[in-house]
């Protein structure tokens, strides 16, 4: 199985410049036995990624060490599950990885639009193929997973300990489902500019891959983030790590996008802003892969120094040039039909939304390269951190979090002071009083009151389009309430989906907000010890600690150390920190030792304990109190479900009826409840 | 009366020139030279109120050179990029990873005895995600790359 996942590697090589090879001619020349041909091709290259990926597998699972990659990324010792997700660990595999989502996906798609979109289909294959051929042969040259040793080692070296987390084994697969999946709207993108269709056709179908990757995404980001919290140890879950920022960067632009394209579709406005969006997400999906390989920048996720980094830059420079090339000449076909009418309308609002998530996208790519430009520029190295993003991105997030409540009320075109009234009124009342309220109760730092009031008025936005509708549902049909908010949501999936993902935006900012509040404590402590802390909240705190103790474990030697914990006087129970020394088959020690953080969750806030060191006995604990951290994992997953409900398909009734209405925000909720 | 295009380019110009205002201002206010210890003093001694200026340095753990003052928090140690020498203290909870020769970015100010006051420690897994071949200026200095293999 092993020899032959290696030769289907190499075939599937050579199938994939046939497909790229025989679609582009099939297209150029409109001779429909080539682009045939070149489609099978691509299935083709598909079964041959799955086996040479099956073969991997194999060898992981079997220990077989004479390979370089699985001896480099695993043990004998080591949970099967992890030896499972090494598939994705190293740099090969990851490669093949990405080659083998990115051909399931391309032949999904290919066979989706099977005698349809006929301009279309030869270049899309063609595109799809041609990124394939791009893969492979980085994986086969420069990054090959069946390398072998010159001799077959006892045993592995094992997983970094810290990639040993339930998180690490779905985190990049989703991640890269979702980096992957921007491939398909690239070369949709490209395909209707080679072809000149412009159309509808093609948005469509743009339309739902940038669904799938922004799903994939968002999912992917917030398994990044808990990972990073959980089993990181810094007490945070974001650091602006140039690895986190090549993720957000796609999910910006992605997000924008799915936001413009409404513009389009209902006006006929931002024709070439759309296509440039798509590439663009593109275009950062391939740089975030290539910067986490490439050794370019400083991260603590990197796979450090390799020699992929040419083959990515050279790629990333020709589809660049390429794109630039087909959107100059096609120009003309990406006119706008229709002109903004007004500064207070759903257009303009969606124009700043826009504005701001590429703002937001280029000061994380500004910052994130920072470091190289400077040194480029000025020969000196220059740094910035943690302080540079926060500076301008909270401003420019909470002018989002604005919009996120404007955008779906405002009127088309131009807003009447009446449609302002009735529509605002409600949401801006129950902002301020949010605002007031939280004042009063004496918070007093400035940007968590202004962030608060601006979730208050989106709540409120989302809260009265639901009031409305469901009020609607349930007069005209006679519906329970529950069942008409179900029937609300199922039949206008588009529009109930997208506020379902606002609400999670809220709870997000919610929670980013509670950062402000966090509080850490270095103590040290001997066995009995006894520490009393204060939360943010006012809650009193008594730690007893229960003294450390050392223990052994399947590929760990482990040093714990429990502290008994009381709120208030109440007992919460035993909270255990831990330090982990991994080892080898053989008993010695390999990596450095890990943390395992003790975490006690409530919704409102988590305590986090981490044991920094022990010396004579005496544990060196850090102690955080990180409010509203919970709710992070929650928004981004209200996110994905929202996100879900916006993809799943219509039925067909729906489609034919009024697929278009359905995409038309009725001017009054009960309209668009009677739809 | 501007038409609503021109009033959208004019105030969309006004969003991203405050976030661009504030970019450049931050990155002057919390922007950070990262250097090698050579680098550093090479500034230092061509203009010694370079002390006030927070900088982050990238070397090397002089092996045998970490002291733990007894009873607090705070480590000293010396540093070194194989051609300059100092040393460092740092008060804080020290990483797992930092042991004797590891790569470490420390980031703080240059005291006007010469001993580098490190406000943060980092210490790079010396083991790998997947270990990779010096790339860093540092390491390129022969005396970083005689230190490694000694």
């Amino acid at each position: 199985m092993i020899l032959v996942g290696e030769l289907s590697l190499w075939v599937a090589l050579l199938m994939a410049i046939w497909s790229a090879v025989t679609s582009f001619a099939g297209g150029t020349m409109g001779r429909d036995d080539l682009v045939i041909s070149g489609r099978r091709g691509l299935y083709a290259t598909t079964a041959m990624i799955v086996l040479a990926s099956l073969g991997l597998w194999t060898a992981l699972l079997t220990h077989d060490f004479s390979l370089r990659y699985v001896a480099s990324n695993t043990s004998a010792n080591m949970p099967k599950i992890y030896v499972f997700a090494a598939f994705w660990g190293g740099q090969a595999g990851s490669m093949l990885f990405w080659a083998l989502i990115l051909a399931l996906y391309s032949a999904i798609a290919v066979w989706s639009i099977r005698g349809r979109a006929r301009e279309l289909a030869p270049w899309v294959c063609g595109t799809l193929a041609a990124i394939l051929v791009f893969f492979i042969a980085t994986t086969c040259f420069k990054a090959n997973p069946y390398d072998r040793l010159a001799f077959v080692p006892a045993d592995g070296r094992g997983m970094n300990p810290q990639l040993q987390n339930p998180g690490m084994a779905i985190h990049p697969p989703t991640l890269y489902l979702g980096y992957v999946a921007t491939s398909i709207p690239f070369a949709f993108a490209i395909a209707a500019l080679v072809s000149r269709k412009l159309d509808a056709e093609w948005l469509s179908i743009v339309r739902r891959w940038s669904l799938v990757s922004w799903f994939f995404l968002t999912i992917g980001i917030t398994l990044g983030m808990w990972w990073a919290y959980v089993e990181l140890g810094w007490s945070g879950y974001w650091a602006w790590d140039p690895v986190e920022n090549a993720s957000l960067l796609p999910w910006l632009t992605g997000t924008a996008f799915l936001h413009s394209i409404m513009i389009q579709e209902k006006r006929g406005m931002l024709r070439k802003w759309n296509v440039v969006l798509v590439v663009t997400t593109f275009l950062l999906a391939i740089f975030g892969t290539f910067l986490t390989r490439s050794g370019l920048v400083e991260s603590v996720h990197s796979f450090a120094q390799s020699p992929v980094g040419t083959w990515f830059a050279t790629f990333f420079i020709g589809a660049t040039g390429a794109t630039i090339y087909f959107v100059t000449t096609r120009l003309k076909d990406l006119e706008a039909t229709a002109e903004l009418e007004s500064m207070v309308s759903r257009e303009a609002a969606f124009l700043y939304n826009n504005l701001v998530l590429v703002g937001i996208a280029f000061s994380v790519l500004w910052g994130t390269l920072f470091p190289v430009l400077s040194e480029w520029v000025r020969g000196t190295k220059i740094t910035v951190g943690p302080p540079f993003f926060n500076t301008v991105n909270v401003p420019l997030g909470l002018l989002l979090l604005a919009l996120t409540g404007v955008g779906p009320l405002i009127a088309w075109r131009k807003a009447s002071t009446s449609n302002l009234q009735r529509q605002f009124r409600f949401p801006v009342l129950f902002g301020l009083s949010t605002g007031v309220l939280l004042f009063a109760l004496g918070m007093r730092n400035p940007h968590a009151l202004v962030a608060y009031t601006l979730a208050g008025f989106v709540a409120g936005t989302i809260g009265q389009e639901f009031y409305k509708g469901i009020g609607a549902r349930h007069s005209m049909h006679d519906e329970s309430i529950p069942l008409a908010a179900l029937r609300l949501v199922a039949r206008n999936r588009r529009r109930y989906g997208g506020y379902i993902v606002h609400a999670g935006i809220v709870i997000l900012f919610c929670a980013f907000a509670g950062l402000a509040f966090k509080r850490d404590h270095d103590v040290q402590m001997k066995a009995g010890d006894t520490k009393e802390l204060v939360d943010p909240l006012g809650h009193r705190w008594r730690f007893v600690s229960q003294g450390v103790s050392t223990s052994e474990t399947l590929n760990r030697f482990v040093t714990a150390v429990g502290l008994e914990v009381w709120r208030d006087g109440i007992r919460q129970g035993i909270v255990t920190s831990e330090k982990r020394q991994h080892f080898d088959s053989n008993k010695q020690p390999q990596f450095e030792p890990s943390t395992e953080v003790g975490i006690r969750t409530s919704a409102a806030l988590d305590l986090y304990i981490v044991l920094a060191g022990v010396r004579d006995e005496t544990a060196e604990l850090r102690i955080s109190f990180n409010p509203l951290v919970v709710w992070v994992w929650i928004g981004g997953m209200v996110m994905a479900i929202g996100g879900l409900i916006v993809m799943w398909p219509q039925t067909e009734r729906r489609r034919a009826g009024g697929y278009v209405a359905t995409l038309e925000p009725a001017p009054r909720a009960e309209l668009a409840a009677t739809r | 009366m501007a038409s609503a295009r021109t009033k959208f380019l004019i105030s969309g110009a006004l969003v991203l020139g405050t976030a661009g205002y504030l970019m450049a201002t931050s990155i002057q206010d919390t922007g950070m030279y990262y250097l090698t210890p050579t680098e550093l003093s090479t500034k230092l001694d061509a203009d010694p109120t370079f002390r006030n200026t927070g900088v982050k340095i990238g070397a090397r753990v002089v092996p045998g050179s970490i002291q733990r003052v007894p009873g607090g928090r705070e480590y000293a140690f010396r540093v070194t990029d194989g051609a300059k020498v100092f040393p460092v203290v740092y008060r804080g909870i020290a990483p797992d990873t930092f042991t004797d020769g590891v790569d470490v970015v420390v980031e703080g100010r240059m005291g006007t005895d010469g001993t580098f006051r490190a406000t943060t420690l980092l210490a790079k897994c010396a083991s790998r995600y997947e270990s990779a071949p010096g790339e860093e200026k540092y390491k390129q200095t022969p005396g970083y790359k005689a230190g490694v293999r000694a």
